[in-house]
């Protein structure tokens, strides 16, 4: 089985190296990505590595980090597609909690809750209270901004951030940008940032080495997935503008429910699975929205991405994992 | 209570119930008025507004239902009006007072929009 796995994993690079990544190939992708994909990066170059070497900190050295990103926890959603998405964000924290190596913190890409009510976020609260990382690192999904343009969001997630709830931070050697992509939506449009923030953006990494990996995180794609249901932000390749002097940038997002993944240079692109109900792939659907499937096969869909920085080399292997695995 | 009071109370009562037939009564009048200029529905199904653009005629109701298990706004481009946010089978209402193309989208998902037009 471990050998399936990998061969899937090559075959699969393999595809994502030869064409340029086109929408089928990341459907092809995605049929067997859940299941445990670990992706490597070096300098933009993608490697391929068995589930689970990642984790193997012999050779660890001083500097080297994991962490993890989880999204669109949607508490307060109780439809068919999942009735009870706090049991399924608790079976993230468990899984969270029974990784090998301690992530040092969490990411979570937005769409806490679904429909901005205190009571969600507080239940979301108590949830992540039980996570072994307490550092949590948080921007909003549109879910989060519903009715008061965001102010209960910024109250609870948002404090000493610009802004919509913009902000950086820099870890051992990376530099982490969380960008808001989900106020102020213009009509017809798809995700926005905004010139204020942008030229935030510009300045915040400006002056900095062109060697320091960078992360970028924010709720929707940074990445025109399928503009036809919105998946991508109107203004993201001035955001992206920046980042092209450096030599390893990773951009993670969420709102897709579904992991999808590309390369451009030496800028990798990665959307997780939600911890709360699947969305239909692309085009496959007559629009987004919750997707119902077989109770048994709905942990197959949802999940957590554990991204591992290794030090040497400046690499980031970025693992998803389903929570039924 | 003098009997002088008990008429006066009577008399005030009268009144009182003329003023709640006058609040409650004539608005219904008006409302049966408004229901006969033609109001409309818009459907939100699949991330959509259907249909995508609706004719009414001038003080026209149109009443927006999110059938999507994904909450939704219905929001004029111009700021003339905007809903809360409405979850599932939930409405929002706009009476339509003079007439003119009124574009609308929904603020989470703007890829969403639709137009009213009153003439």
């Amino acid at each position: 089985m471990p050998d399936k796995k990998q061969d899937l994993i090559d075959q699969t690079l393999q595809d994502l190296n030869n064409d340029g990544v086109d929408r089928r190939g990341f459907l092809k992708c995605m049929a067997w990505a859940g299941t445990g994909l670990v992706w490597t990066m070096s300098g933009g170059i993608p490697m391929s590595r068995a589930f689970g070497k990642t984790a193997d900190r012999s050779a660890a050295k001083s500097g080297d980090f994991s962490f993890v990103q989880i999204s669109d926890s949607h508490i307060g959603f109780n439809k068919p597609a999942n009735p009870d998405v706090t049991a399924t964000l608790q079976t993230a924290i468990n899984k969270i909690n029974g990784m090998s190596h301690k992530p040092d913190f969490i990411i979570h890409t937005g769409d806490l809750s679904q429909l901005s009510k205190p009571g969600e976020f507080d239940t979301l609260d108590q949830a992540l209270k039980g996570a072994s990382a307490q550092q949590i690192y948080f921007v909003p999904g549109e879910h989060d901004m519903l009715n008061d343009n965001g102010e209960q969001y910024l109250q609870r997630y948002g404090k000493g951030t610009k802004g919509t709830g913009w902000y950086s931070f820099d870890h051992k050697d990376v530099h982490f940008v969380g960008l808001v992509n989900v106020a102020n939506l213009k009509a017809g449009g798809m995700g926005s940032l905004g010139h204020e923030q942008l030229e935030w953006l510009e300045d915040d990494l400006k002056g900095r080495s062109a060697s320091t990996p960078i992360v970028l995180f924010a709720h929707i794609p940074l990445w025109t997935i399928y503009p036809e249901w919105g998946w991508g932000t109107d203004d993201s390749e001035q955001a992206l503008s920046y980042v092209k002097r450096f030599g390893s940038v990773t951009v993670l997002n969420g709102h897709i429910h579904q992991i999808m993944q590309k390369i451009e240079g030496k800028v990798s692109f990665h959307t997780a699975m939600s911890t709360a109900f699947p969305q239909p792939a692309p085009g496959t659907a007559p629009s987004a929205g919750p997707m119902k499937v077989p109770a048994d096969q709905l942990q197959q869909v949802l999940g957590i991405t554990d991204v591992n920085y290794v030090i040497s080399g400046r690499s980031l292997a970025i693992v998803d994992s389903p929570l039924g695995a | 209570m003098t009997g002088k009071n008990v008429w006066i109370a009577s008399l005030a009562a009268v009144v009182m119930i003329g003023i709640v037939v006058l609040l409650v009564g004539s608005p219904s009048v008006t409302a049966n008025d408004q229901s006969s200029a033609a109001n409309a529905e818009v459907k939100i199904d699949n991330f959509s507004f259907g249909p995508q653009t609706l004719t009414v005629p001038v003080g026209a109701t149109v009443t927006w239902t999110n059938r999507d298990d994904i909450p939704h706004t219905s929001v004029s481009t111009d700021g003339l009006f905007k809903s809360k946010v409405m979850d599932t089978d939930e409405k929002f209402s706009y009476t339509f007072a003079k007439a003119g193309t009124y574009s609308y989208y929904c603020s989470i998902h703007p890829k969403m929009t639709g137009q009213v037009v009153v003439k």
